[in-house]
């Protein structure tokens, strides 16, 4: 994998491209003189509003694409042309080094170099980290605990601290990567007006994974030239899963220092419920990511990333089936070693959110909210319109 | 036996298979080209100029039947059947509905495009992309599709169709034998024969310099587009139309590969700079009309160059006006050593700049008009955006002739019949470039190809579903409307 040499940077006024880089480059330039894809997505549109394709512009533009794949089936310059455009994979072999690239810390980008390796590490670590500490507090891995109280293997203050400081450090870490890489692109100045539609705009696209309808509505592509909705439908899935997941935690939080009700809460009770429900979302929309993931044609993005993005379906399908499988058993002598388990997966999952697939999510949103100001601006090029 | 046998794999071919399948008949289309070149020149089209009479979702205001006809009418110079002209306008007013049901979108027009938002509407994503939703929409309804069958020859008897022949031949690392196919009715779609250099050569001839003019013509389509059955088809008697140089014929970027070019190797600064060929001379005028109304004639005026070349310079001030040309120009902060890089002789080109510059009158630029910047005493003028090309650096684009496709055809009528000798065949039709000719004698208006090819291949996959026995009841109901 390429990654940018810092070096060159500093000693150049103009930033110098990489391989990869040069490649967006490359086909961005026959991509601008023939515009038939300007409908699919906002990639396109991006790109007519330039003439040339600096190294912010091609970031920029690496995290709009949604690898979608439908540019790529339309395309009349694809292999076999000789000009080979094929913009999918280019612009994931840029995003993947953006992350890497606006990793906070630097050093850490390293880990997207081998993220699978990277992810089942986290998870090892994880996992041991708790069983030891569970035999430790217990002796055993198999004591249960009267109505399943997990808070009587590790107390609440103890959890709150471990999990709280990992999980603000991961968003700490992804805040001051996806701050630097919004000053890189420098998206143009607006009022506040302009901004907060843009923002409103932006946001909607996220929710509704707008640009996964293949701009008709039909759908992205998977296998081949056929349209599928259900790639945005996984997704959705993976995504609202999470966040109720997020949402469930979020209300236990509420439920033990507002109202000073301790878990573990009944089956019935709303953060048990906000836990399944996500849970179920999170173990069906990545089980069907992955399906896809597997069917999804090779011209496809960048084939190197597939650890990258199985490792972390893989990880979210563990989060949430040992989560479910804690509720299921936390009433038997399964407990000590389900939250272990439990509790060691997500803690990986946090871990690892700054350095992982993770990432995608918060730099994409960064770029469709750059294009939902700047496509609110007139086109600086109007090239042909005269 | 198959009830229709299409050959060719363009929008044409698939409009024909498509139609004959929906009406009942059992259909095979052969594809010249293997599945990743399929499609013919219609993966690189883009629209297609719609006739109507009020706003119609990506189409605005309106373009009526007869504002349509009086488009062809000029730029074919006469040289169009009207009747069948009328057939592909009415047809072009109706068609879209249809095409969607296939899994054909439409969008507005794409940026650059503009000044066809009322006559044309878009392909989302261009015409691969319709090329793919037509295919998959006929493999869905059962359309066996065959490609690496390039037919040779075609079988008849007494003007009636019996079989087409495929040759022995190897395709993707196997052996194919020849083979022999019998259909009750054939569509003859197989596009023109721009891809044929021979054929060309033969056409263009030998100029007066001693040059082929053809041999530096560049092909911005499909590269199995040569013209066999075509040839084939006059030799077995069948009506020819058409005189075998006409062409959509494009000026270029020099540097575009030998086909599939495409749209991106369009070259769009033409009416904002000058226009030299290899001795560093004008020779037509660059702001005559609007660049779309006008590129379209530069193919021919390019061709008559020596050595087939030409170069459009411009300067600093047109950057942003045009289209990015998909290969970078030749810059300079010279004219001197622009021509010197360009290999072009020094004193004559920077005399041809100078007297232009000089005879450009001083008026108000205006590239969205007509304006009244223009030379005054040069030969040739140019008669609008004149704007001496004074700010460095200089740009310059070398240009060859691009060929889009060919109208030499076979003669037809409103049944899409193929003729012999006047007389309509039964059950031998024809349809997209193969026949345009009869529409387009010469000349070209933006997504009238697809117009005629969306027409007249629907018309005669009915006509050859209906020939091999089956009446699709829904165009009969329409019929008797």
């Amino acid at each position: 994998m390429q990654l940018f040499d810092p070096q060159a940077q500093k000693s150049e006024l103009i930033p110098v491209l990489n391989v990869h880089e040069s490649e967006v480059q490359r086909q961005m330039s026959i991509c601008n003189a023939c515009r038939y894809c300007e409908g699919f997505c906002a990639v396109f549109p991006a790109m007519t509003r330039r003439l040339e394709f600096t190294q912010a512009d091609i970031h920029y533009l690496a995290n709009l694409c949604h690898n979608c794949g439908a540019c790529l089936h339309a395309c009349q310059y694809a292999a076999p042309h000789a000009f080979d455009v094929n913009v999918p994979k280019a612009m994931a072999k840029v995003r993947l080094d953006t992350y890497a690239e606006y990793a906070w810390p630097r050093a850490l980008g390293r880990l997207y170099q081998r993220n699978g390796l990277t992810l089942a590490l986290a998870s090892g670590f994880g996992l041991v980290l708790f069983l030891c500490l569970t035999l430790l507090a217990m002796g055993n891995l198999f004591t249960p605990m009267p109505g399943g109280n997990f808070y009587g293997i590790f107390p609440h203050n103890t959890l709150a601290l471990m999990f709280g400081a990992v999980f603000g450090f991961a968003v700490i870490a992804l805040g001051l990567g996806v701050r630097r890489f919004w000053r890189d692109v420098s998206p143009p100045a607006a009022g506040a007006g302009l901004k907060t539609a843009a923002a409103l705009e932006a946001s909607a696209s996220v929710a509704r994974l707008r640009y996964l309808d293949g701009g008709h509505g039909e759908g992205c592509n998977n296998a081949d030239d056929r349209f599928t909705l259900w790639r945005r439908r996984f997704h959705h899935l993976t995504f609202y899963g999470f966040l109720l997941c997020l949402a469930a935690t979020g209300t236990a939080t509420l439920y033990h220092y507002l109202l000073g009700l301790a878990a573990p809460y009944p089956v019935l009770s709303l953060p048990v419920l906000l836990g399944i429900a996500g849970g179920l979302g999170l173990l069906a929309g990545p089980a069907g990511l992955l399906y896809l993931n597997l069917r999804r044609n090779p011209n496809h993005g960048d084939a190197g990333q597939k650890p990258m993005d199985r490792g972390f379906i893989a990880l979210l399908m563990l989060v949430s089936a040992s989560g479910l499988a804690l509720l299921a058993w936390r009433e038997t002598s399964a407990l000590g070693l389900l939250l272990a388990v439990h509790l060691g997966l997500v803690m990986a999952f946090f871990l690892t959110m700054p350095y992982s697939k993770f990432a995608h999510g918060i730099f994409r949103s960064a770029a469709l909210l750059k294009h939902a100001i700047e496509k609110r601006q007139p086109n600086p090029i109007n090239a042909g319109s005269d | 036996m198959i009830d229709v046998l299409v050959i060719g794999g363009g929008n044409a071919a698939l409009c024909a298979a498509l139609m004959a399948r929906e009406a009942g008949a059992s259909v095979m289309l052969l594809e010249a080209a293997p599945k990743a070149w399929r499609g013919g020149n219609s993966q690189h089209t883009r629209n297609l100029r719609c006739m109507h009479d009020a706003p119609q979702d990506v189409l605005v205001d309106a373009y009526p039947e007869e504002e349509y006809w009086q488009d062809l009418l000029k730029v074919t110079g006469g040289l169009t059947n009207e009747k069948l002209a009328r057939i592909a306008i009415r047809a072009s007013s109706s068609c879209r509905d249809w095409m969607r049901s296939h899994g054909v979108h439409f969008q507005p027009p794409l940026s650059g495009a503009l000044h066809v938002a009322r006559t044309n509407a878009f392909f989302m994503g261009g015409g691969k992309a319709l090329v793919n939703a037509y295919f998959r929409s006929a493999e869905r309804l059962g359309v066996q599709v065959r490609y690496n069958a390039q037919v040779c020859d075609i079988e008849l008897q007494d003007g009636r169709f019996v079989a087409a022949h495929l040759p022995a031949r190897e395709a993707e690392g196997q052996q194919l034998p020849a083979e022999r196919i019998q259909a009750k009715a054939c569509v003859l779609a197989a596009g023109g024969f721009e891809s044929n250099r021979e054929w060309l050569r033969e056409a263009w001839g030998q100029n007066a310099r001693g040059e082929w003019p053809s041999d530096n013509f560049l092909i911005r389509g499909t590269r199995f587009n040569t013209g066999i059955l075509i040839k084939r088809m006059g030799e077995l008697g069948a009506d020819i139309i058409g005189d075998p140089t006409q062409a959509h014929m494009v000026a270029i970027d020099a540097r575009a590969p030998l086909y599939d070019g495409g749209i991106c190797t369009r070259i769009d600064c033409v009416s904002l700079g000058v226009v030299v060929n290899r001795d560093g001379e004008r020779f037509y005028d660059e702001g005559e009309d609007f660049w779309p109304k006008r590129y379209a004639i530069w193919g021919r005026l390019v061709a008559g160059q020596p050595g087939q070349q030409a170069y459009s310079i411009i300067d600093q001030q047109a950057i942003g006006r045009f289209m990015p040309p998909v290969f970078p120009g030749t810059t300079a902060n010279s004219l001197t050593e622009l021509a010197r890089k360009l290999g072009l002789p020094e004193a004559p080109f920077c005399q041809t700049i100078e007297a232009f510059n000089n005879a450009c009158q001083v008026g108000t630029f205006d590239h969205t008009a007509l304006d009244d910047c223009h030379t005054a005493g040069l030969t040739p003028a140019k008669t609008h955006w004149a704007r001496p090309l004074v700010k460095p650096p200089f740009y310059a684009y070398p240009l060859k002739p691009g060929v889009t496709f060919t109208y030499l055809g076979l003669a037809t009528d409103e049944s899409a019949a193929v003729h012999f000798a006047g007389k309509p065949s039964p059950n031998l039709f024809v349809a997209g470039e193969m026949m345009a000719g009869n529409v387009l004698g010469k000349g070209y208006t933006a997504g009238i190809g697809m117009a005629i090819g969306t027409a007249f291949g629907r018309i005669a996959g009915v006509q050859a579903a209906a020939s091999a026995g089956f009446v699709d009841n829904r165009e009969a109901r329409h019929a008797a409307v």
